[in-house]
């Protein structure tokens, strides 16, 4: 269980705080999809949650212990963080995913390091690119590295920061489903920064909204209204139904009004 | 745990053969390299001889050349080369900058505004005849190597200091610093050869020209104490380092203290580097291209880069020294004019094929 409590930073001693109070939790083997505006504090509440970014307030604990408190090392054996664009490191697929093993590196890699790592890699249907530089990779496959990086670290709590970025509609279905499969197998925690509403609804158990650097709204599917949509992002919209999944359809002003 | 695919592990083992097949190639190709230097020159040593003067059997003339002329010098440009070339591949990780090297952060331009001071402002040394390096009389070698030492490692303090006291400059604007300082070192150095006498300006360009020949053996114990020290800093962060090369959001994910490991790699890169250059003058391009030559054999992966570097570098120097030894012998070329001759065209050749980046694998 990851709880987040009263997280708040500010960039500078004396600048707005770009995160409020925020707080939420996340069970093993949940995904929570983290939304809101370009500039909510987003991507800023991943890197908090991480330390990348220094807390000025709240606490961030798992199965109870402060992660906040902890040494790096002690850190990234408990989180595993993948940022924007990760997907451009020049280093070859299987170098890439053995560096998830480096909190776990003493002098050198192990022989079970590599095994891991291969396993991994297998597991992620990457064995065709192992020797290949992970920035010639597609992004579909680069994102599906980053993936296999973050799960050899054998995290209790996984942050993506817009995993699905740049990647064709296709390659983003296979990344979300990846990533919901992965989570619920090993019984973890994730945390998604995203802006496609309707790949969140799809592939998310809880839905963060931030708006004005706090949490507007925390919950499952019932907290995915119109309203609350159309409050964060400023933009009308329907939830309609294809079959049993829902759909968001963007409601420009004009369509909006013609409608009523 | 995940399931083990013992295919896949194979292919990468026999992968990483590949990459310690390059260190061998290239240390052997030094040793051949060191010994070849040793026996080129106007009194030319067959190698069987080298051999019998390493292990004490030698003529009273092959003990003298060798011992007493050749071999301080291979030494020299054997540990230089490995300092300047290891320092610049871990600068080009750190700064995440492909050209990065001692010159990026002024190193090298202080070093020797601190000898131009040596030299000028304390009489460390004066030429005699413009037409012969033998010539030049560095009569109080100490005073300028210490200046040389005390102003390539001021640019380095300087540029922390800076680090330190805007803490969001990232590399790129350290580097941009360290060109601030290499241009204040510059004019410094204009304006005291402005106001020097002839014997000592002559003295001052002629070690800007960097010289393997003048070490003695208690400074290369010094540079291998200083070559230890620093390839065992290298080598005990080569995972930081590549961690590092992932970006530094990925870095710190994974447990690295990026700013500690940033500030003290450029700590001991830039004192190393200037110690380098204190010692044998300005050297350029080796600590440079070095690292890019090996990045194609090797990949980013620092492991090995580091120390493909090192030997890359004590190679490229001990060929150049070799060269300018040799090419209208007895005239001994300057070394650093030729590293820098040789070493362009290498990096434009780099260039062109795509070897040079912040990592071609």
């Amino acid at each position: 269980m990851v709880k987040i409590e009263h997280i708040t930073y500010a960039y500078r001693r004396g600048a707005g705080n770009v995160l409020e109070d925020v707080g939420f939790d996340i069970r093993p083997g949940e995904v929570v999809a983290i939304l809101g505006n370009n500039g909510a504090g987003k991507s800023t509440l991943l890197k908090c949650i991480d330390r990348i970014h220094p807390v000025t307030g709240g606490t961030v604990t798992i199965d109870g212990e402060n992660v906040l408190e902890m040494s790096g090392t002690a850190l990234a054996r408990r989180v595993a963080y993948v940022p924007q664009n990760a997907g451009a490191m020049q280093m070859t697929v299987f170098d890439a995913v053995l560096l998830g093993r480096k909190p776990y590196i003493q002098w050198d890699a192990t022989a079970r390091d590599r095994q891991m790592a291969s396993g991994i890699i297998h597991q992620m249907g990457l064995d065709a690119y192992i020797l290949r530089n992970v920035s010639e990779l597609s992004g579909g496959e680069a994102q599906k590295v980053m993936m296999a990086r973050a799960l050899v670290q054998e995290p209790r709590l996984l942050l993506l920061d817009e995993p699905t970025s740049n990647l064709d509609p296709r390659n983003q279905h296979d990344v979300m489903a990846l990533i919901r499969e992965e989570v619920r197998k090993r019984a973890i925690c994730a945390a998604i920064v995203i802006h496609d509403l309707n790949l969140a609804v799809r592939y998310c158990d809880k839905f963060l909204f931030l708006k004005n650097s706090s949490v507007y709204s925390y919950g499952g599917m019932e907290s995915m209204t119109p309203e609350t949509i159309e409050s964060v992002y400023h933009m009308p919209v329907q939830i309609v139904r294809c079959g049993a999944v829902p759909v968001i359809v963007p409601c420009p002003r004009e369509t909006a009004a013609a409608v009523q | 745990m995940e399931q083990t695919h013992i295919p896949q592990l194979e292919k990468y083992e026999k992968f990483l053969f590949r990459r310690r097949l390059a260190l061998i190639v290239a240390a052997i190709a030094t040793v051949v390299a060191a010994l070849c230097s040793a026996g080129a020159g106007t009194l030319h040593f067959p190698f069987s001889e080298i051999l019998r003067t390493l292990l004490g059997k030698g003529t009273p003339q092959a003990n003298t050349v060798l011992f007493g002329i050749r071999l301080p010098r291979i030494a020299a440009g054997l540990l230089v080369g490995g300092l300047l070339a290891s320092s610049g591949a871990v600068m080009q990780c750190v700064l995440r900058n492909p050209l990065a090297s001692a010159s990026t952060l002024g190193v090298s331009q202080g070093a020797a505004f601190g000898a131009a001071i040596g030299i000028i402002v304390f009489g460390g040394g004066t030429v005699n005849s413009p037409s012969a390096a033998a010539a030049v009389t560095v009569s109080n070698p100490f005073t300028v190597t210490l200046c040389a030492f005390l102003f390539g490692s001021m640019s380095t303090f300087v540029v922390i200091a800076i680090s330190r006291f805007k803490k969001s400059i990232g590399p790129g604007g350290l580097v941009l610093a360290g060109t601030a300082l290499s241009s204040l070192f510059a004019g410094g150095s204009t304006l005291l050869q402005y106001f020097a006498d002839e014997t000592k300006l002559g003295a001052v360009v002629f070690w800007t020209f960097g010289d393997l020949g003048g070490s003695s053996w208690w400074e290369i114990g010094f540079l291998a104490a200083v070559f230890a020290a620093s390839m065992l800093f290298f080598l005990l962060n080569r995972w930081n380092y590549n961690a590092m090369e992932g970006g530094a959001d990925t870095a710190q994910s994974l447990g690295v203290n990026t700013r500690s490991v940033m500030l003290w790699s450029m700590v001991i890169c830039s004192l190393t580097a200037s110690i380098s250059v204190s010692f044998v003058g300005i050297i350029s391009f080796v600590g440079l291209i070095a690292p890019h030559i090996m990045r194609r054999f090797v990949g980013n992966d620092y492991r090995y880069l580091v120390p493909c570097s090192a030997v890359a570098g004590a190679l490229l120097l001990v060929l150049a020294d070799t060269f300018a030894r040799t090419v209208i012998a007895p005239v001994i070329l300057p070394i650093g004019a030729i590293t820098s001759f040789l070493g362009g065209p290498v990096f434009l050749m780099l260039l062109f094929k795509g070897g040079v980046g912040h990592g071609k694998d």
